[in-house]
């Protein structure tokens, strides 16, 4: 192989199997351009929607283009954006805010963070219009003090913006002033509920409050104020660019535009994508992401995190978007895509979310405080091997309590991913409290004792040496045999034999 | 930004000034993927060795930075783009690999191979 090359006979960026199916709108310039300095930005027709917003529409254009576009909350919930921007400008009032959650908190998702580090001035852009469309002059972006660099890089960007006067007192010479604040939240998960989060700006304790009133007639500090997602914003600067059509392209008809995915877990191509909604599973699992490590087979993707739920096989040919996700119990999410393989516990999956939800339950409401524990005490049970008769009537029966009953989305939706993993993986439950067995074999309380083929054994010895319990005898040269009482099933003898011989 | 006119020159100003640098000194740029996942995989490393190469060869080029793009897979990311010619992404690459990788591509204008990804469409 030649070790060197023309720059001729290297592929273009969008002729790479990663990139082919993506469509990059809101991560447009990530990766290309310099976040620190806003120049860059501007060069790249930066701040031409807000210019464009400010100096040539009226505020019901904005909303009405807005409204054309489809545009639905990406943060999860999928409200449509347009109609968000329309209570919170009916809503009287002197003094409005807007408000960027930029709280992202899903384990395995970072496209709020790729966004906010990679292209700043894109959000800041997208909350100016969303001002002007409202009549705010304040704004909010609340972002976890856990992601350093993306707060270093956004009050760069902001000072930057003051000092070209894109934010500040008359903005384009008009009797538009905006000013955007950085609220550093703690880390809390439930603050990424919109009335939690708002209070945590307040700098109260940051638990939700039940709505009506909602944010846009009451919110920060009791005045009217529109929160929404970082993505969401950052789509609404190719929106007033191109207009509503142009990004009615792209999605499907309930669901227009492009979401951004991490994808993680056990996928060949770790990343950050962005893909028109309406692309199937397998698209982007298989062909932008490459398929599953090892060449393993692929079991589930878990979408929108710990609300969200885990999507079995059968569904791979599901077209994405928020409508379809809900039907079969999921959800869109904010983006997480963690990919399982074969070798993994479909039970120990549902624990491992349970576990987060129930540390993060603030513990407002009974339905998430409690119910959230009990039902953690029953996985625990199962994954244990203790799991009894009736157990896994008693988690539906829970989690649909708790999905009725609890105050605000995060106790509605916790019970997500155990029901999912129930209804697409019922065997597995089965399995682990009739037969006692963990199928994937990741539940260490059911593993079986470890056996050696004597057949197979060549007496080497290794198994012996890493056994911790002693458990395995035998001559060198000659075929060792492993004690089932002393084995406690941790599998070290089978990972260094080196033929395999050990199994359970 | 007194106006819509003012934020059109000065993008304008922008484009201009860039064309200008580069036609009176056209300086080769090396841009390493900053964001966390880049970072978390090398990438301060890498833009030490960048810098420790630049400084031994006495290099004139400029060197910046940017987030990240996507392939977090292929983290840490450095992009070479040498004048009138598009830019370059190299991927995986560790501390010992930067010095051949710039050597290569500033100098002789030759693509390695082994690290190579894809060019970027300007």
């Amino acid at each position: 192989m030649k070790e060197y090359t023309a720059i001729k006979e290297l592929p273009y960026y969008e002729e790479l199997d990663f990139y082919k199916k993506q469509k990059r709108i809101v991560l447009q310039n990530c990766g290309l351009i310099d976040p620190e300095k806003i120049d860059d930005y501007i060069e790249k027709k930066g701040y031409q929607a807000a210019a464009k917003a400010i100096t040539q529409m009226k505020s019901k254009e904005i909303i009405e283009e807005v409204k054309k576009s489809g545009l639905r909350g990406r943060g999860g919930g999928g409200f449509p954006t347009g109609l968000k921007w329309q209570f919170a400008k009916d809503a009287e009032g002197e003094k409005k805010y807007i408000v960027c959650n930029a709280d992202e908190g899903d384990p395995g998702a970072f496209m709020d963070r790729s966004l906010l580090e990679g292209d700043p001035h894109k959000l800041l852009e997208g909350m100016m219009i969303a001002a002007y469309a409202i009549d705010a002059d304040e704004g909010y972006i609340y972002v976890r003090a856990e992601y350093p660099l993306a707060i270093r890089r956004l009050k760069k960007a902001i000072s930057q913006a003051e000092e070209l006067g894109l934010l500040g007192e008359n903005i384009f010479g008009t009797e538009f002033n905006f000013k955007i604040h950085i609220k550093e939240g703690a880390g809390a998960f439930v603050c990424g509920e919109e009335t939690a989060l708002m209070a945590s700006i307040e700098g109260k304790r940051g638990t939700p409050t039940s709505r009506p009133p909602y944010p846009a007639q009451s919110g920060l500090w009791g005045k009217p104020t529109n929160i929404n997602n970082v993505e969401t914003y950052a789509n609404i600067p190719f929106i007033i660019d191109n207009g509503a059509e142009e990004f009615n392209k792209f999605g499907t008809e309930n669901s227009s535009g492009t979401k951004v995915f991490a994808l993680t877990g056990k996928i060949k191509n770790t990343g950050l994508v962005e893909v028109p909604m309406g692309l199937s599973l397998r698209d982007i699992i298989y062909d932008i992401g490459g398929g599953i490590t090892d060449d393993k087979g692929f079991k589930a993707v878990q979408t929108g995190g710990p609300s969200g739920g885990c999507i079995p096989a059968e569904q791979l040919d599901l077209k994405i978007d928020y409508d379809s996700l809900k039907e079969i119990g999921a959800m869109m999410g904010s983006g997480g895509m963690v990919v399982m393989d074969e070798d993994t516990c479909m039970v120990d999956v549902a624990r491992f979310f349970l576990t987060f939800t129930q540390s993060e339950s603030c513990g407002k409401c009974t339905p998430c405080r409690l119910g959230t524990k009990r039902m953690l005490e029953i996985l625990e049970r199962i994954t244990e091997g203790e799991g009894k008769k009736g157990d896994i009537e008693k988690l539906e029966q829970l989690g649909k309590v708790i999905k009725e009953a609890s105050l605000c989305g995060l106790g509605q939706t916790a019970p997500n991913p155990v029901l999912t993993t129930i209804k697409y993986f019922r065997d597995e439950y089965e399995a682990h409290i009739n037969d006692k067995k963990c199928p994937a074999g990741q539940c260490d309380a059911l593993k079986g004792s470890y056996v050696i083929d004597e057949d197979h054994c060549i007496g080497c010895g290794q198994c012996k040496t890493v056994c911790p319990a002693d458990a395995i005898t035998g001559k060198k040269q000659k075929a060792h045999t492993i004690d089932p009482e002393a084995c406690i099933s941790c599998g070290a003898c089978a990972e260094v034999c080196p033929v395999n011989a050990i199994s359970n | 930004m007194k106006s819509f006119s003012e934020l059109k020159e000065y993008q304008n100003e922008i484009s201009e000034k860039k064309k200008n640098n580069q036609k009176i000194d056209d300086k080769p740029e090396i841009i390493i993927g900053m964001g966390t996942c880049g970072i978390a995989a090398g990438a301060k490393k890498i833009r030490n060795a960048v810098v420790d190469v630049v400084k031994e060869k006495n290099l004139d080029v400029k060197i910046t930075e940017t987030g990240c793009i996507g392939m977090c897979e292929k983290e840490p990311l450095m992009d070479i783009k040498m004048p009138g010619m598009e830019r370059v992404t190299y991927g995986e690459i560790e501390e010992s690999d930067v010095k051949r990788i710039i050597n290569k591509h500033v100098f002789e204008k030759k693509i390695v191979k082994e690290f190579a990804i894809a060019r970027i469409l300007e």
